[in-house]
């Protein structure tokens, strides 16, 4: 146990610590604080308040009333299962297919830029854009895309009215949401695979084990702390996706489509309910952050 | 600290394939068929998606679907590009985007960096509080926060500016930048800083001529993922943004795609236009970006 120096001392030396890194942190400090922690707080104000928008003033005070009136909601509560839905479906899809790719891409010497480069397209293309491609394709009747190849395929007879059923329109967003995540996941799981030491491998084939087995065997236990990584970062971003929902479906049919987050934007934006939808909003948080902490729990107990 | 050097893939798989030399090079090949199937579908899946908007923009205007759906254009029509540009102030929407785009990438990259660059180097009272701070803002999804970010700015009579839309893509900005940049500044040597130190270097000159130009492709790599992001935000553009005349290009397509409802040709034609920016950023930049390397260091923590 060292000595520790008197507190005076520690007050200049802290004092002095500060000012040194002031410089490289006070923007970033003030922009964060307003634009991102003050919203948190400001959200639980509005959301117990009666607030009136226009004279941006909270009015009386509310209570729990919007979170109780939030659990009743039958709306809010449809817009959480496809939320959750949404979740479970392509988190393990963007995870399973990334990994795939990844190994796959990590198995080839040739042309290993050039795939990198397509499968990672779909990532930085904008999700106004490729929401409306994914609506012209999956269009009902047979000159949609994915119609028309189901019938020249035979898989279907008559074409399907993707985006006018619940749910073969959640089954279309979901087909989204993982076809535009999988190219990240995938460059996240070649660096994983980088520092996979090959002789594991090689001792593997040699006991003549196929490839499939040094997938499931090798591959997917090597790469679990990416694995249980992805799976938080992944979930917060399954929670917060709501372009693609506005684009494709805006909630179609009849709002049974709806996610938390439209749900939320239309409730400030289109109902101009702004202190129930500050309620959804700390709700969201509160239900993302938990799941972050479940995760991360897990992920601590199963590395050690 | 080697397991957070910067690591460029250059085919880790050859001690794979040397061993698979002694076999037959005929083998070998036939063996990696199925691998080359495999990847080819994928990229076709993800190629199928740009190739059908290339191919429908290219037809003429066409308000019903064409049958058989078109996969490879007829013919070289530009005539939907020209008539997207020029309707409805689309180039002026376009130059907005840069506008807002640009600028707000170089703060968010300029200030991320400088906080990334404190809680990797320097010791200060609440450093960790701070930093768990950041981390935390990053686990709530952004647009919670938009109800309250509409009030704050206001407040401060930034509606409708742009000063307002890019201080607050900054602020949104920053959290999941300084925590990567951080994980980076991490991973470099201390060896060549010492001696920085020892010449008579203060942080800012280790700062500004060590950490700086080591950092390029971690700069790089998150500067572009900061532009796209920017570039493609929709929701706060539209909610802070009223001035049509002010509008960026994401709320653009969607006015586009109500407008010209169902004339799909024309939509992808003003939708191409607005992500080529974008892919060609990311194609030219491919060589400077870390192939995995920075993200590789993140993750060891």
């Amino acid at each position: 146990m060292g000595k520790r120096l008197p507190f005076g001392q520690r007050i200049k030396i802290g004092f002095q610590q500060w000012l040194a890194a002031l410089p490289f942190i006070v923007a970033g400090l003030i922009l964060m604080g307003m634009f991102t922690i003050y919203p948190l707080v400001r959200n639980i104000q509005i959301s117990v308040s009666d607030y009136n928008i226009i004279a941006n003033k909270t009015g009386g005070f509310l209570g729990i009333q919007n979170y109780i009136r939030m659990f009743l909601d039958p709306d809010w509560l449809r817009s959480l299962r496809n939320t959750l839905l949404y979740a479970l479906v392509t988190v393990p899809g963007q995870m399973f297919f990334g990994l795939l790719l990844a190994v796959l891409i990590n198995s080839v010497t040739k042309a290993k830029t050039m795939f990198k480069v397509i499968t990672y397209l779909p990532v930085i293309t904008s999700w106004v854009v490729a929401s409306l491609v994914f609506k012209y394709i999956f269009a009902s009747g047979n000159g949609g895309l994915i119609n028309y190849i189901f019938m020249q395929l035979h898989f279907i007879e008559t074409p399907v009215a993707w985006l006018q059923n619940e749910w073969t329109a959640n089954v279309v967003l979901w087909i989204f949401g993982i076809w535009k995540g999988t190219g990240w996941t995938m460059i996240i799981y070649l660096a994983a695979l980088q520092g996979v030491s090959q002789t594991i491998y090689e001792a593997a084939s040699i006991d003549g084990a196929g490839s499939i087995a040094k997938f499931f065997r090798i591959t997917i236990p090597s790469v679990k702390n990416t694995t249980l990584y992805l799976l938080t970062v992944l979930t917060i971003g399954a929670f917060g996706a709501y372009i693609h929902v506005m684009m494709i479906t805006n909630g179609a049919p009849l709002g049974r489509t709806q996610e938390l987050m439209n749900y939320m934007y239309n409730t400030a934006f289109t109902n101009y309910d702004f202190s129930y939808a500050a309620a959804q909003a700390v709700v969201i948080g509160v239900i993302v952050f938990l799941i972050s902490l479940v995760q991360r729990k897990l992920s601590k107990e199963t590395v050690n | 600290m080697k397991t957070n050097q910067i690591r460029y893939s250059t085919g880790h798989s050859t001690s794979q394939s040397k061993s698979h030399s002694k076999s037959h090079s005929k083998s070998r090949s036939l063996r990696k068929l199925p691998v080359y199937i495999g990847l080819s579908l994928f990229s076709v899946s993800a190629l199928v998606v740009f190739l059908y908007m290339l191919a429908t923009a290219m037809t003429p205007q066409s308000y019903s679907m064409p049958y058989p759906p078109i996969l490879i254009p007829d013919s070289f029509y530009l005539e939907n590009f020209k008539i997207a540009w020029n309707s409805n102030n689309f180039g002026a929407y376009f130059a907005n985007s840069v506008f807002v785009t640009v600028i707000a990438t170089l703060l968010i990259v300029i200030v991320s960096c400088m906080c990334a660059y404190a809680f990797a180097r320097m010791k200060f009272p609440g450093r960790d509080l701070l930093f768990n701070l950041f981390l935390f803002s990053m686990m709530v999804p952004t647009l919670t926060n938009l109800v309250a970010q509409f009030t704050l700015l206001q407040s401060m009579h930034l509606v409708d500016k742009y000063t307002g839309l890019i201080l607050i893509y900054v602020g949104i900005g920053i959290a999941s930048n300084t925590y990567f940049l951080r994980s980076f500044f991490l991973g470099l040597p201390h060896e060549l800083e010492e001696a920085m130190i020892m010449d008579g270097g203060t942080n800012w000159t280790i700062f500004r001529h060590l950490v700086l130009p080591l950092s390029k492709p971690a700069i790089a790599t998150f500067g572009i993922l900061a532009f796209s992001n920017t570039w493609d935000e929709f929701l706060l553009a539209l909610t802070l943004i009223k001035t049509p005349d002010k509008r960026t290009l994401p709320i653009a397509i969607k006015l586009f795609e109500g407008q010209h409802v169902n004339n799909w040709s024309l939509i992808f034609a003003a939708s191409l236009i607005a992500i080529v920016p974008i892919l060609i950023i990311y194609i030219a930049f491919q060589k400077n970006l870390i192939k995995g390397g920075a993200l590789d260091g993140t993750l060891k923590e």
